[in-house]
């Protein structure tokens, strides 16, 4: 199972734009690497990152073999309303990891 | 008259010889983008729009030591409301293995157009961000970076 880490502020005021960092373990295998031997090691990267806050899509991000291992992915949004930010990784070979976090707005 | 090889013309043979060997080693590496390809790539996202520099700010050092994690920043000057925001930042390179690095999407509830990673380089090479902003237009902004150590495309 991936780990992964989410920075978000506990409590935000109400319209304050928030930022978010993201950090997931993964190998981000580009798929033009070879091993010892010469076979190709096959790609297996995170393809996609989206954050939802209350089930509203905020954030998105499209991957490709270009990011570094474990992606750290930096974004912000703003505090509209207490409640629940929503992080999910999809990638190669059914990858799939959804983390959350909660957020007081006052 | 039949005479031996001159040692110059053995020089010569053996040279071009060595330099078709390497070119035919070259052929048979796996494709690096080129201008041609990034261009190519961003035709494939942005479609035939036209691009303006400007607006965007791509910040990425300009020497790296290590290829395989650079931390990449892009962000553009937006108010990010309904009627006037940044829909998207793209980022390509021109001479890694693929010249499409990340795609970031944004709202008006992004708050404010700025996102940041970090990225493979694998060599030393120009780096494009394009924004797509709401009123349809894309602006550009390019960062040349040199890398020391490329990110490993080969070997294990």
């Amino acid at each position: 199972m991936a780990s992964a880490l989410i920075n978000v502020p506990a409590r935000a005021r109400r319209g304050e734009v928030i930022e978010i960092k993201t950090l997931i373990s993964h190998a981000m295998e580009t798929g033009y690497r070879r091993s010892q031997l010469g076979a190709r090691i096959p790609r297996d990267i995170i393809r996609l990152f989206v954050c939802t806050y209350n089930g509203t899509e905020v954030f998105r991000a499209e991957l490709h073999p270009a990011i570094a291992a474990n992606p750290f992915i930096v974004f912000s949004t703003v505090a509209t309303e207490s409640g629940t930010l929503a992080f999910h990784w999809t990638g190669d070979n059914g990858f799939s990891v959804t983390e959350s976090a909660r957020i007081t707005v006052e | 008259m039949s005479r031996k090889t001159s040692r110059r013309e053995f020089l010569l043979t053996a040279g071009a010889a060595a330099g078709f060997g390497l070119a035919s080693v070259i052929a048979v590496e796996p494709a690096r983008a080129t201008p041609v390809a990034m261009e190519e790539a961003i035709r494939k996202v942005i479609g035939s729009a036209r691009v303006t520099p400007g607006r965007v700010k791509l910040d990425v050092p300009p020497l790296v030591e290590n290829g395989n994690t650079v931390p990449l920043a892009v962000s553009a000057e937006s108010p990010m409301t309904e009627a006037d925001h940044v829909k998207a930042i793209h980022v390509f390179t021109e001479k890694n293995p693929q010249p499409d690095v990340v795609s970031f999407r944004f709202g008006p509830r992004a708050g404010r157009a700025r996102a940041a990673t970090r990225v493979r380089l694998a060599d030393t090479q120009t780096v494009v961000a394009i924004a797509e902003l709401s009123d349809g237009s894309f602006w550009s902004a390019s960062a040349d970076v040199v890398v020391t150590l490329p990110a490993c495309v080969e070997g294990v």
